[in-house]
């Protein structure tokens, strides 16, 4: 490229001149970037301070932080926020363990282990309206596989979603079926990424299993359990699609997570300067997490490196 | 779990039956829609729930031709179409972030620009931020460019969906080779076009392909903005699906179920031919060979 750039002139030339090489590589996908993500974020920030209903024709006005005032005085939001929180540990912590069996397991090297990784692979790449459906479906207290499988144990008609506990669970359990197998991967690279001479040495010195697990392995996993746990809260914290199709947010609101009422404010009620608001808020949560995000990636480079 | 005798971190036919066991028992929900997919709607809703039973292939044929009520014969419906669309829509949009979040990559991890480590981060928080945050903006902004229900639309949304981590993914590959083998490349006469191509990409290309099957699985399933953006032409599988969840007489679980194992195919194979990078790039390339 900087050859090309001696034989040109005019603006040619000023375009590929070596100094500007990396903002002109860089180019392309911030434009997209900018046109797609960032300008539609500054487009709602505006539309935060408005009182615009896009129902309604009416010229919004200026609101100033009343949104915001609004949104964080509202007993409703909060309550949201509980249960998105309790959703997002219990789920998070289940993706955890399970993932780390999972880890555990395929980490040796064994036949037919492509084969066999992918049958725990494949529910990441269900998409969340199928899970909901299905699971729904398997939760059900007359056809469900769920009921049915129970009923050999207990009398007791079995209605999971009658609760708002067992609602919850319900979701826990399809949401951490779905991404349990993530995690798996994450820990997997972990697993891998240990010398193997590091278990040769402990072998030969008769280390037992348990302090060869603390001494050797964990140090290595140990950062990509926080990556996993971090990027597995943001992501959880946008479950919408599994609560929408499974629980609709009910019984009453007990499952209503944030994103599901940010839906509700948006398209249902049409407060979209409300929603906006509250969406901003939701932002500045998912901004601390990415933060602690980069944290976690930059200790595992100086743990490696 | 007979570890003696035998080399670390290797195993036996006998791991095999023990994990394949725990693998069908964590497969089975997904075993059960496949199942689900072969029977008519009577098994499908069956008490007890029913594994065995005459398979059928009227869900699949019904996903692609339907009978009209009217006239009794039957109507080839849009689901090719659809499957298509989303072929085209995730495979374009996921390879077009793949090229321009390599240049990006490459500018970021060999010349530097001022705040590089600020660009890098706020591109990574459009990535982690709930969807519904911009669906209004962008909702708007597609309505008034007329990019609302056109190919080019949802595939520029995507590909901006997949730069983030394309970018981070794959900068830090490149982070991962000697610069310094680039820059003897340069001593002796190559060009800048040639050490990018001739030395860079080859040595990451597992990078690449990792980084490929990563956003495809996370395009290939989207809901919320092919609902809201895509139009008859250009309807995704996903909202096909959810479609298929209206109407008078509830869900009929086969057709969907045949649909869902459809869509499963492609990227089930794309996944298995790429296994061995998936796992490399879901650490953010962090774990080093």
């Amino acid at each position: 490229m900087a050859n090309t750039a001696k034989t040109r002139s005019g603006f040619g030339a000023w375009l590929l001149d070596p100094k500007r090489r990396g903002a002109l590589l860089v180019a392309p996908a911030i434009t997209i970037l900018f046109v797609m993500n960032i300008f539609p974020l500054m487009w709602s920030f505006g539309l935060s301070f408005f009182n615009y209903k896009a129902s309604s024709l009416k010229v919004p006005t200026f609101k100033g932080f009343d949104n915001y005032g609004k949104v964080l005085t509202d007993e409703r939001v909060w309550e949201r926020f509980q249960t998105t929180a309790i959703i997002v540990s219990s789920s998070v912590i289940m993706q955890l363990i399970i993932g780390f069996l999972m880890a555990m397991m395929f980490a040796k090297v064994f036949p037919l282990r492509r084969i066999v990784l992918m049958l725990v692979l494949t529910p990441m790449m269900l998409s969340f309206v199928s899970v909901g459906v299905f699971f729904k479906l398997f939760y059900e207290p007359t056809f469900g596989i769920v009921s049915f499988v129970l009923n050999f144990f207990t009398e007791e008609r079995f209605v999971l979603l009658g609760s708002p506990e067992g609602a919850i669970l319900g979701i826990v359990i399809a949401d951490a079926w779905m991404w349990s197998p993530f995690v798996m991967l994450l820990v997997l690279a972990g697993l891998v990424s240990v010398p193997k001479y590091l278990y040769e040495a402990a072998e030969i010195d008769r280390a037992s299993k348990w302090r060869t697990f603390w001494t050797i392995t964990f140090p290595y996993i140990k950062s990509l359990l926080l990556l996993a746990v971090l990027f597995r809260t943001i992501e959880t914290f946008k479950l919408f699609d599994v609560v929408y199709i499974i629980t609709d947010g009910g019984p009453g609101s007990t499952t209503e997570t944030i994103a599901v009422y940010l839906y509700r404010t948006a398209f249902q009620f049409f407060k979209t300067s409300q929603s906006s608001a509250l969406a901003y808020i939701v932002l500045f949560i998912v901004i601390v997490l990415t933060n602690l995000y980069l944290y976690a990636v930059n200790r595992r480079e100086e743990e490696v490196e | 779990m007979v570890r003696k005798h035998r080399e670390i971190g290797k195993a036996g036919w006998g791991y095999t039956a023990t994990t394949s066991i725990i693998g069908f028992i964590y497969f089975f929900p997904v075993l059960w829609i496949i199942l689900t997919a072969f029977k008519t709607r009577t098994d499908a809703l069956a008490t007890p729930p029913k594994l065995f039973f005459t398979p059928t292939l009227d869900n699949f044929t019904s996903v692609f031709y339907r009978a009209s009520i009217t006239t009794g014969s039957s109507q080839a419906t849009d689901m090719g179409l659809y499957f298509f669309n989303s072929i085209f829509i995730a495979g374009t949009s996921v390879g077009l972030a793949l090229i321009v979040g390599t240049l990006a990559a490459y500018a970021f991890s060999r010349f530097p620009l001022r705040g590089n480590d600020t660009y890098l981060f706020i591109i990574l928080t459009t990535r982690m931020m709930p969807p519904i945050v911009v669906i209004i903006p962008i909702f708007l902004m597609f309505r008034l460019s007329g990019l609302a229900g056109t190919y080019w639309g949802i595939i520029l949304l995507y590909t901006a969906f997949n730069i983030p981590f394309s970018i981070w993914l794959i900068k830090s590959f490149f982070d991962e080779l000697n610069p310094e083998i680039e820059d003897a490349a340069r001593m002796d006469g190559s060009t800048e076009g040639r050490v990018f191509f001739g030395f860079c990409i080859p040595q990451i290309l597992a990078g690449l392909s990792a980084t490929f099957v990563f956003g495809l699985i996370l395009t290939w399933n989207e809901f919320l903005f092919a609902l809201l953006l895509t139009g008859v032409e250009t309807r995704t599988v996903p909202v096909a699906m959810a479609r298929t969840l209206g109407g008078e007489v509830g869900v009929d679980y086969g057709l969907l179920a045949a649909i869902v194992t459809l869509f499963l195919i492609p990227i089930f194979f794309v996944t298995f031919l790429l296994q061995n990078q998936l796992l490399r790039g879901v650490t953010f390339g962090t774990v080093k060979k």
